[in-house]
């Protein structure tokens, strides 16, 4: 069971409040991510489901139990550091060991167990090396062994792959999310990647300067955004914003288009601009385009055999059901 | 990398600090050597010609030479025990946030600044007098008799007064230790369950064993030669009489060059023996 909700929790450091009192409900089994630019409380917010930080105010509860006061030892959570926070002077078993070493579970119980973690992870071969002898990747996996072997409620990741390279990044989602389907325990994982977000969640959780801008599913975060700050951050490119007249003809303060909602043509069009950079990516082709009223500059998904050069006049049209429309205080309307 | 041209012109330039350097180092040690070979009574006739191995016998089999080294041993390791289990305490202390942290640090760091023969007079006068030391009156203040610290703890006093001159060193060096250690380590330990102390058991203490090492092999090599804290409360009186001091008796007290010279030999040895053990026991932490 790893069922956990916030009422109201809050977090000041001295007089600055980090995270104004927000409510939050995770389900067990639920990967849930938390999403948000540098600096928004993101690991705050971890940090005090973990217990490592105390609430200024509000509940935490766990499996319906308050927690809030409870020590981090005691709350059956686990957690990934995006350091690892390996032990650097105990061998990888050692260190897989430890938890179940503090908690005085049986000898044959702890190799059992570490032996099917080191073998979920492909870490057999390297149960006597140390971390310092180890990659990155392998660290990461010995930091999830560690986590996984005191069978907790719920998972606690920070940021967990921010140290791999991009190609390894990949594969350790694939296999955190795989991880996630085998064992159906409850995941929160915090990360500022929105592609992270988007292929590993069930629920997002958006935030923005301590407060929650909008819970959902990542398709629902695609096709919902709630306000302009989700719309833009949800997305890869970012959509685009329009604002003035052309936004006026729809009866909204600023329109939002997604890149990959915009047909281009060399011929005709609802707007006229100049090419700007293109940047080819075989597959697709992203085309930044300057002298579209009110958004400069726009950028567009063209398919990859799409050819235009720095200098191009191309026409724009936005397909129309897929207009995101918001108002002056940045809501969503319709 | 290095031109031959410009290695050889190193080697030249750096040679009359190097051969200072090894003159500095060589003439005392073949001085000793020599004259530990001699008869050598300075205001009794002089330089007397060769004995062979005889003052090293004599040096040995005197009564005072076994205790002496016990003495030295007991001292020097005395001292670690205390600076290091202290530093390690302090240094914990010292790392928490608090009020007036810089002007605590920099207290905690003052005895170090002070000379050896001045701290010594300072116990022995302001503290350790069994008359007006503070101690007495603290120990009237209880309605205890005051200790005669020099004459009947003499051992225990000096191993005090050298303790509290190395402890701000051993808590520096421990105190830059404990913070370079990973928060984000202690924190994964907390919620491994592990409570404070194991937590400085199984991750603090074996961080700082490094730091250990370097104070340990430090401190040893000083302690070994300590002199003005004796000389200034007991004179080596009492029990507190080390190698060091003994040489210094047997050579200005009783004037004889030729079997200090032999005992500053054997402390050399010592030394070493010291050396070897420490490096065989703690210098394993180095390679890691
Ligand atoms: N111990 C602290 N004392 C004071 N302010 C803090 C402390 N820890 C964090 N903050 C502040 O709280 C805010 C949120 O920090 P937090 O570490 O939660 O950000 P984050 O979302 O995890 O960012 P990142 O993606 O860069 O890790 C920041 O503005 C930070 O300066
Ligand atoms: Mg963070």
């Amino acid at each position: 069971m790893g069922r956990i909700q916030l009422n109201q929790v809050q977090k000041k450091f001295g007089d600055v409040e980090v995270i104004p009192p927000l409510d939050l409900e995770i389900n067990d089994g639920e990967f849930v991510v938390f999403v948000g630019p540098s600096g928004c409380g993101k690991s705050t917010l971890l940090r005090l489901i973990a217990g490592l930080e105390d609430t200024t105010a509000g509940h935490i509860e766990i499996d319906g139990d308050d927690a809030t006061m409870l020590p981090p030892a005691k709350r059956g959570l686990a957690m990934v550091f995006q350091s690892y926070a390996l032990y650097p002077h105990m061998s990888v078993r050692k260190n897989i060991a430890f938890p179940m070493r503090m908690a005085k579970i049986p000898q044959e119980e702890q190799d059992r167990r570490i032996s099917s973690a080191a073998k979920a992870l492909n870490l057999t071969d390297y149960l006597d090396r140390r971390p310092g002898q180890l990659s990155g990747g392998q660290r990461q996996r010995v930091a999830i062994g560690r986590a996984i072997v005191r069978e907790p409620a719920a998972f606690l990741f920070d940021e967990p792959l921010s140290n791999l390279d991009a190609a390894l990044r990949v594969g350790m989602r694939m296999e955190i999310s795989e991880l996630h389907k085998k064992l159906a325990t409850t995941m929160v994982y915090v990360t500022h990647d929105q592609v992270e977000a988007m292929t590993m969640a069930d629920k997002i959780v958006v935030l923005h300067a301590g407060v929650i801008e909008q819970v959902g599913s990542p398709l629902e975060l695609y096709r919902n955004p709630r306000n302009l700050f989700v719309a833009g951050f949800i997305g890869s490119p970012k959509m685009n914003f329009v604002e003035g007249p052309e936004a006026a003809k729809h009866d909204a303060q600023t329109i939002g288009i997604r890149p990959e909602h915009i047909d281009v043509s060399t011929t005709e069009g609802t707007w006229q601009g100049t090419v700007g950079v293109a940047e080819h990516l075989g597959s697709d082709t992203f085309i930044h385009i300057h002298g579209i009223p009110g958004c400069d500059p726009m950028t567009v998904r063209a398919s990859g055999e799409m050819s235009v050069v720095h200098g191009d006049t191309v026409y724009l049209t936005p397909r129309a059901d897929q207009i995101h429309r918001f108002d002056a205080q940045g809501l969503r309307i319709g | 990398m290095a031109t031959q041209q410009s290695r050889s012109a190193a080697r030249l330039m750096m040679a009359p600090a190097v051969i200072l350097l090894l003159g500095w180092m060589l003439v005392p040690l073949i001085m000793t050597l020599w004259f530990s070979f001699r008869k050598y009574l300075p205001l009794r006739g002089g330089d007397q010609g060769w004995v062979g191995l005889e003052n090293y016998a004599r040096f040995i089999s005197s009564s005072s030479f076994w205790p002496a080294v016990q003495t030295t041993l007991i001292i020097v390791g005395g001292v670690l025990i205390i600076t290091v289990a202290f530093g390690i305490v302090l240094a914990l202390l010292l790392d928490q946030p608090m009020w007036g942290q810089g002007v605590v640090r920099i207290l905690v760091i003052a005895p170090f600044f002070v000379m050896p023969t001045v701290s010594a007079l300072v116990w022995k006068n302001m503290f350790m007098d069994p008359v007006n030391g503070i101690l007495a009156h603290l120990w009237k203040f209880f309605g205890a008799e005051p200790v005669q610290w020099l004459s009947q703890e003499s051992l225990q006093s000096i191993v005090m007064i050298v303790s509290w001159q190395w402890l701000p060193f051993a808590t520096l060096i421990l105190l830059t230790a404990v913070q370079s250690l990973d928060s984000e380590q202690l924190e994964a330990a907390e919620m491994d369950g592990a409570p404070f102390l194991k937590r400085f058991w199984f991750i603090i203490l074996p961080h700082l064993s490094r730091a250990i090492t370097i104070v340990i092999l430090i401190q040893t090599i000083f302690l070994l030669s300590i002199f003005a804290e004796i000389f200034v409360t007991t004179g080596g009186a009492f029990g507190t009489r080390t190698l060091t001091y003994l040489i210094f008796q047997r050579v200005l007290e009783s004037q004889n060059v030729g079997l200090g010279s032999a005992g500053g030999v054997y402390a050399i040895i010592l030394a070493n023996i010291v050396a070897l053990f420490l490096m065989r026991i703690v210098g394993k932490n180095l390679d890691t």
